[in-house]
């Protein structure tokens, strides 16, 4: 009996996956989805905050979420369906100079790539948080060219979309090995078949590393955990996702917006960063984040909290995701490590991934990859996370 | 005007209160000093809370139990749920339409600390089963917190005004459930080594082995060795065309409105469901002076104790088995409901449809076990043990049993040395969940001279203090001491102790002494809004509620303690062994309308999500299209996305795909997740509990 032949298979049907995906059927390739969860977006996407910026520190980040960002935000118009997508910009306030400076040296790296972000008075920024603290408040960045999108609903159009095109997806199927033929992939082994393809595309998420394990390659990945959690829905009563940057006992930044339901979304950076995969909630969570929310944002007390969750953030040492080819395989592309911005820059990256598989780059792509290049020094940090 | 507060109860003592003054969108009203807000509400008239900010319908009372978020008004600006919330003085409460608005917060908040707290046991409920581990544990010394959401021990029994069933030595059988709740309190209360937390709800049980819990609205970490659920059971909801109006909701929260509230929410009620919970909940709708249209049962057979079918058959409320609801008809709230006969496999007979008017329609068409948290203390790994109807859905007489049986078992598995659970207890806890078995023919004594009881318990439940009362042991049970069907043979002394005790009401006293031709027939009575005074004639009636003749009362002797009043009935020979009880409510309340009313919405309208709109239809075509996933469902839909957490919908999604024969190891349960019950932000961030009003 002969095995199924596709142009591609993709490893994850997640925030990466699944619009990698689209794209490639969208070009009439003959593509394979393969997560082990019985539908999409199980593993990290339905874990994802939903906040999608553009106003990043590097060109490849910042040109896949601009991608991103025109994908989201037209798609109703395209297509029809409503993803959630608002366009209620991102704002970091700083409580000291410090962080003033810190944001202020990054507005120039941002305006040099035509970000429209912008610095605002304390008084300015109270008009858009209305009754947020303002002690020690020196101002805030605005970037209303920012939004926030549903990760369900954009995942399921992408998905129902992608379906459309053709795409094949299998789900409670784990794939358990990788068969190499020198440098090319010859065969993808589940525990419930053997499939061929043309290409293998790794978009497992925090599987990623298992995954490129199986091709033989050592990636510096590891998934480490962080809280969320969304509240009853009210009336809209601030605009842009609110990032505090300053650490405290625990934590790092954590932030929070009001989607377009009216639910204020929220989640915490721990540290030190807490590895692992496991998901499910401690009692650590509400009193960390809820202490620096009510104090920064007094108003929250009186919200109330309907439901939390865990996930992970698949890090890299950089902050960096790791997308593209590699020399040491012809068949196979990377798009992991995405440090918990899978969301905002899997739509970009799915164009980006079929433009690579299909061979028609643009001609900005390679200085996007470099961005993402498996290959770099990880040593360095990202300018801002 | 209508009266919306009980004014006279025939078992539950109607206080004196302090009368206080709220607002309702502007409108000064009284209320009740201690109520809670939806029931201040009620007592106004007014059943519709808000508009849902989707599809703008009515919002009113649905789980009265803080599960869900169908009754969020607005109290002094800040969004609550209004069956949790107490009323206070000069309290501004508004109408939620669409999306509340969150008020600024002028002041700094106060942060602190969340108060740590351990112990040996941490008890989930303080019902029947709670208690009576509770009383087990804090006998063997072992130190127990026991929590409960409500502000008063004892659960669901605070609602009963019925006597119990069971027997007497095991579970108090003959004494009401309002009164065994606050026997088991105070011994709780009484225990050193418990401490027992009202007003304590339980949020979640954290994989670091924490229990989250919102004590009087303050925030606490509880660590425990082990973790008893005894969290009981909630309703299940049901699908059917105009199923989101107001004036639907479960039995339960209804026995709250009128049993703990003393509220009359309504003056026509439906009942949907033939267990004991619907059963019951028309009996108390009864006592509490509403006129009970009519109950529902799917089945050929109502699925509660034919002694509760019995009693209100024979007050004068139809029951229709083999019925179900077509639809409920009316704008915002319920006017009228439309039901249709069923065959044997649930299909509606044309033609047989029936219209009846009704603002209430209850829905006890089964209950689930609340088992969320021993689902997450399996997973965080705290032992964990379960009592009562969250371990399995049965009586509160089983209840209490399996809870003393699952209080020793905690002891036993924390301290090795405690004498071993003794056999009986198990089988003694098998026979008091017992389903009712067999219903026999009824078989009358010959004997038509002096006095004698006529038993009119012709079905096999778990009940036996018929046979503990009796001063000259005449009334026996042949073969099992509980289960079996009471017979009396002996010596009747014509007491009546067995008519005051029968939770049933099945037992009537024949007296032939004074007249053999027209004996005088005692028959139990407790629904005091119909009152019957001597001299009276009122229409007796057989088991069936059929009447047999119009018959004088010539007597009345109220227990004082009991409350159960003995209503004398001079009735002729050739019925009096027949005679029940009378007939109190006119047929004319259970007349349906000249013409049925069919409405237009279809089945795919029902609604299932009910926090986030999401209907049957929505659902269906997902299932339809393969997905099976509830969880892929709900990120699709947002059904189980809202406040009550899929309590109400899991359920109604899973029938869905039953019906549309997708094969359970296909379908995918819903991920759990913090927190059960919504908690305002600020609450985590205070342990002190300083930002609380």
């Amino acid at each position: 009996m002969s095995k199924p032949v596709y142009d591609v298979i993709v490893i994850g049907a997640g925030s990466v996956g699944v619009p990698i995906a689209m794209s490639l059927a969208g070009k009439k390739l003959k593509v394979l989805i393969i997560d082990s969860f019985p539908s999409p977006g199980q593993g990290n996407n339905k874990k994802a905050i939903g906040g999608v910026r553009a106003t990043h520190s590097d060109y490849g980040k910042i040109k896949i979420s601009q991608r991103s960002i025109e994908i989201f935000s037209s798609w109703k118009e395209k297509f029809g369906d409503d993803l959630g997508w608002i366009f209620n910009g991102y704002s970091f306030p700083a409580y000291n100079k410090e962080d003033e400076n810190k944001l202020k040296n990054l507005m120039k790296i941002q305006h040099e790539f035509g970000l429209n972000i912008s610095w605002i008075s304390p008084k300015e920024y109270s008009k858009l948080v209305p009754g947020i603290c303002t002690e020690g408040l020196q101002g805030s960045t605005y970037s209303p060219d920012d939004g926030s999108c549903s990760p369900l609903l954009a995942l399921h159009a992408f998905y129902f979309k992608s379906i459309e095109y053709g795409t094949k997806y299998n789900f409670n199927e784990t794939v358990i090995d990788i068969k190499l033929n020198s440098n090319k992939i010859t065969e993808v082994i589940t525990d419930k078949g053997k499939y061929s393809c043309e290409y293998l595309v790794n978009a497992a998420g925090n599987s990623g590393k298992e995954i490129g394990e199986m091709v033989g390659l050592d990636l510096p990945i590891k998934p480490d955990c962080h809280e969320g959690a969304i509240t009853e829905p009210v009336k809209r009563f601030f605009g842009p996702m609110v990032v505090d940057m300053r650490p405290a006992e625990g934590s790092a930044n954590y932030y929070f917006y009001q989607n377009n339901e009216g639910q204020v979304v929220f989640c915490i950076t721990p540290a030190p960063p807490i590895l692992g995969t496991c998901d499910d909630s401690t009692s650590v969570f509400f009193p960390q984040v809820a202490k620096r929310m009510v104090s920064l944002y007094p108003r929250l007390a009186n919200l109330k909290v309907r439901r939390s969750w865990r996930g992970q953030y698949p890090m890299t040492p950089d902050g960096f995701p790791i997308v593209g080819k590699i020399r040491e395989i012809k068949n196979y592309v990377h798009t992991i490590g995405m440090c918990g911005q899978g969301f905002m820059l899997g739509p970009g990256l799915g164009e980006l991934i079929a433009r690579i598989i299909i061979d028609e780059k643009a001609s900005d792509d390679d200085k996007i990859l470099k961005s993402f290049d498996p290959y770099r020094d990880f040593s360095g940090m990202e300018a801002f996370k | 005007m209508i009266e919306y507060r009980l004014k006279k109860h025939p078992i539950l003592p109607i206080e004196d209160f302090q009368e206080i003054t709220f607002y309702w969108n502007k409108k000064p009203l009284k209320a009740k000093e201690g109520e809670v807000i939806s029931s201040a509400l009620f007592a106004n008239g007014i059943s519709i809370f808000g508009h849902h900010h989707k599809d703008k319908s009515a919002q009113g009372m649905f789980c009265a139990n803080g599960q869900c978020a169908k009754c969020a008004v607005i109290a002094n600006g800040i969004p609550v749920k209004s069956c949790m919330t107490k009323v206070k003085e000069n309290m501004f409460v508004e109408s939620v339409e669409g999306l509340p608005e969150l008020p600024d917060v002028e002041e700094k908040p106060d942060i602190s600390d969340i108060e740590e707290i351990e112990t040996d046991v941490l008890i989930i409920g303080g019902g029947p089963a709670g208690l009576s581990a509770a009383i087990q544990l804090g006998n063997h010394n072992i130190k127990t917190l026991l929590i409960d959401d409500k502000d008063k021990l004892g659960g669901k029994l605070v609602l009963q005004t019925h006597k119990f069933f069971g027997s007497v030595e095991d579970s108090y059988a003959g004494t009401r459930g309002i009164e065994i709740g606050n026997l088991l309190a105070n011994k709780v209360e009484e225990n050193e080594n418990i401490t027992a937390w009202t007003d304590s709800i339980a949020i979640f049980v954290f994989h670091d082995k924490k229990a989250g819990i919102l004590k009087n609205n303050v925030y606490k970490l509880v660590s425990t060795k082990v973790i008893l659920n005894a969290a009981g059971a909630r309703e299940k909801f049901l699908r059917f065309p105009g199923n989101t109006l107001a004036g639907i909701y479960g039995a339960g929260a209804f026995q709250t409105l009128v049993n703990r509230d003393l509220i009359r929410p309504t003056e026509r009620l439906f009942i949907v469901g033939g267990g004991n919970v619907g059963l019951i909940a028309g009996y108390h709708a009864l006592q509490a002076g509403i006129e009970v249209v009519g109950l529902i049962e799917a089945l050929p057979k109502c699925g509660g104790y034919k002694v509760h079918a019995d009693k209100l058959k024979r007050l004068g409320v139809p029951i229709y088995t083999s019925h179900t609801v077509l639809c409920a008809n009316g704008e915002e709230t319920v006017s009228s409901i439309t039901i249709t006969k069923i065959t044997k496999d649930f299909t509606p007979i044309a033609g047989t449809e029936k219209t009846f008017a009704c603002d209430t329609i209850l829905i006890a068409v089964g209950l689930e076990p609340v088992n969320e948290f021993t689902a997450e203390a399996e997973k965080a790994g705290i032992p964990i043990f379960a009592a009562g109807d969250a371990l399995e859905i049965a009586e509160a007489s089983s209840a209490m049993f399996n809870g003393k049986i699952s209080g020793l078992k905690v002891a036993k598995f924390l301290e090795a040395d405690i004498e071993e659970i003794p056999h009986e207890w198990y089988e003694k806890a098998e026979i008091l969940k017992s389903e009712p078995g067999a219903e026999l023919p009824q078989i009358f004594p010959e004997q038509d001279k002096g006095v004698l009881p006529i038993i009119h318990c012709l079905q096999e439940i778990p009940c036996n203090p018929c046979i503990t009362i009796c001063p000259t042991d005449s009334i026996k049970i042949k073969d099992d001491p509980i289960m079996g069907l009471p017979n009396y043979e002996g010596e009747c002394i014509g007491c009546g102790k067995c008519l005051t005790i029968c939770p049933g009401l099945a037992i009537t006293l024949v007296d032939y002494r004074k007249d053999t031709e027209n004996p005088v027939v005692t028959v139990p009575y407790e629904v005091g809004n119909y009152a019957v005074e001597k001299g009276d004639f009122v229409k007796a009636v057989n088991i069936d509620g059929d009447i047999l003749a119009k018959v004088k009362v010539v007597g009345k002797v109220v227990n004082k303690q009991n409350k159960t009043q003995l209503i004398r009935l001079k009735a002729p020979k050739e019925i009096a062994k027949k005679v029940v009880a009378f007939q109190v409510q006119e047929k004319s309340v259970s007349k349906p309308l000249k013409e049925p009313i069919i409405s237009g919405l279809m089945d795919d309208d029902s609604m299932v999500c009910l926090c986030e709109r999401v209907t049957a239809g929505e659902i269906r075509n997902l299932i339809k299209n393969g997905i099976t996933d509830l969880n892929q469902i709900k990120a699709i839909t947002r059904a189980g996305m809202g406040p009550c957490g899929s309590k109400t919908c899991d359920n109604l999604i899973r029938q869905i795909m039953r019906e549309q024969r997708i094969p359970p190891n296909k379908v995918i349960k819903n991920v759990r997740r913090p927190v059960f019950v919504e908690v305002p932000l600020g609450k985590f961030a205070d342990g002190k509990g300083g930002c609380d009003e």
